[in-house]
């Protein structure tokens, strides 16, 4: 039944091949765009642009996942699966694996423009960024999944990326170095789940050779997934109101 | 209580096996909220539900009771045949019984159709078969023949029929009165109060109404003289 709804999730996609344009084209001109932004300082873009490569995936895959389930529980189809011999957790599975197919496909296209036609560097190699990003897309999907309670129509839904995934953005260090913020943003940081997602990319793309640190990051970024995975099936509720 | 208001207060009923009792009342008297509690998703405050000699949602039932919300709950980003794929997966429904159920709800041939592409009527259809596609025991479903031209409303109410025959047992809400005629048995509500528990034939002779409206119209009056303020 995992399966199944899977292949529901993918199925869903398919008949909105618009949709799967922009989840595929979308990112890659954000990143030409970057590139001709920072045109003569190559540095700063392989600093910024390297790392987007792993998180524009985390981004699409919370929007994409909070309206799915919104529709979900606003037309019904939820609560009609909440009377069928259906588990939450074969629910929550085949969101996961329709969702991480996706960005799988999100991320080849995006590491192949990024690194191969932009010229990015990836020292240890485009296929660890695009490991990472998976494991990003999955943390988005996961959150995406528990904001879609908090929200009754999709414009709601939607303001939830400016609301919560924009302040991870911002203070995840991409933009400036966690140690140059203000004490009290640094502090906030460290409580953030983007925050290590961002660092586990900045090290996949700096030359330094990679420890134990990586791993750590990825471990978080897991950790925060399934708690919100766990949250978030507790808002399936089979009795409501 | 639903969304915070009493809707149902003193409710008892049993229905039949193998039959089709309508469950009649105006818009807004606790028809639905009877309907999520018999199958399960609504929270109930106080008594009991039992179904099928067990407690209502059990998940031993999830098999055994269909359910079809009021409003269409299919996806309108799917064909009709994806959607009823996807649900016969879930109760382990081969591909012979999801043809049979096509067929029952008069929605073959357009199995490749989107179903938000779909009319009202067609769209409530492929809800329908989808709760049908287990085959269950029990069918709930809430206000099925809304929105259905007459000829289809017949042929649906004529499928009721078939399956009760078949053993199942079929409990359908309806605000329209007219339909009352095709039920077994009736329960009529007002006000979250189960006001009768009667037969269409009955409530003809005891309120000496031919029309089923005006029966149902003399019931709550009677309600009302018998119980002042």
């Amino acid at each position: 039944m995992t399966a199944a709804t899977a292949r529901r999730v993918l199925w869903q996609i398919r008949h909105d091949p618009r949709t799967i344009a922009m989840l595929l084209v979308v990112p890659c001109l954000l990143l030409v765009l970057l590139r001709y932004v920072f045109d003569g300082r190559p540095e700063v873009f392989q600093s910024i642009g390297a790392p987007m490569c792993g998180l524009f995936p985390f981004i699409v895959m919370f929007l994409v996942t909070s309206i799915t389930m919104l529709r979900e529980r606003t037309t019904g189809t939820l609560e009609r699966l909440m009377t069928l011999p259906l588990a939450k957790l074969d629910l929550l599975g085949g969101y996961a694996i329709a969702f991480g197919l996706l960005a799988a496909a999100q991320a080849v296209v995006v590491c192949l423009v990024g690194f191969g036609l932009l010229g990015l560097d990836a020292p240890h190699g485009a296929a660890l960024v695009g490991l990472l990003a998976i494991a990003n897309a999955l943390l988005g999907m996961a959150l995406g999944l528990l904001v879609s309670a908090f929200a009754r129509t999709e414009f709601q839904a939607v303001q939830f990326m400016p609301a919560l995934i924009l302040p991870q953005l911002l203070l995840c260090g991409l933009f400036l170095a966690r140690d140059a913020m203000a004490p009290l943003l640094e502090g906030l940081s460290w409580l953030l789940p983007l925050t290590y997602a961002y660092d586990a990319l900045a090290r996949a793309t700096d030359p330094a050779a990679l420890d134990s640190a990586l791993a750590l990051d990825v471990l978080v970024v897991a950790a925060a997934g399934f708690a919100a995975l766990a949250l978030g099936a507790l808002t399936l509720r089979r009795r409501t109101a | 209580m639903r969304g915070g208001n009493e809707v149902l207060r003193s409710v008892s009923l049993g229905v039949s096996h193998g039959s089709v009792t309508g469950l009649l009342g105006p818009s807004g008297c606790g028809k639905t909220t009877l309907m999520r509690a018999i199958v399960g998703v609504q929270i109930v405050a106080g008594g009991t539900v039992t179904v099928l000699g067990m407690p209502a949602g059990a998940s031993a039932l999830r098999r055994r009771v269909g359910y079809m919300t009021q409003a269409p709950s299919v996806y309108g980003d799917l064909t009709v045949l994806e959607n009823l794929r996807y649900f016969a997966a879930i109760v382990g429904a081969g591909p012979e019984r999801l043809a049979e159920v096509l067929y029952t709800v008069g929605l073959t041939g357009h199995e490749r159709r989107l179903t938000r592409s779909l009319s009202g009527g067609e769209r409530a259809r492929v809800s329908l078969a989808s709760a049908m596609l287990a085959g269950p025991e029990l069918l709930v479903l809430d206000e099925p023949t809304v929105g259905l031209d007459p000829v289809l409303r017949a042929e649906l109410w004529s499928t009721f029929h078939a399956l009760a025959a078949d053993g199942a047992t079929l409990l359908i809400s309806s605000h329209v009165m007219d339909e009352a005629a095709e039920c077994d048995a009736l329960l009529l509500m007002r006000d979250g109060t189960l006001l009768e528990r009667t037969t269409p034939q009955q409530l003809r002779d005891r309120t000496g109404e031919l029309e089923l409206g005006r029966a149902f119209l003399a019931v709550i009056e009677e309600v009302a003289r018998s119980a002042p303020g």
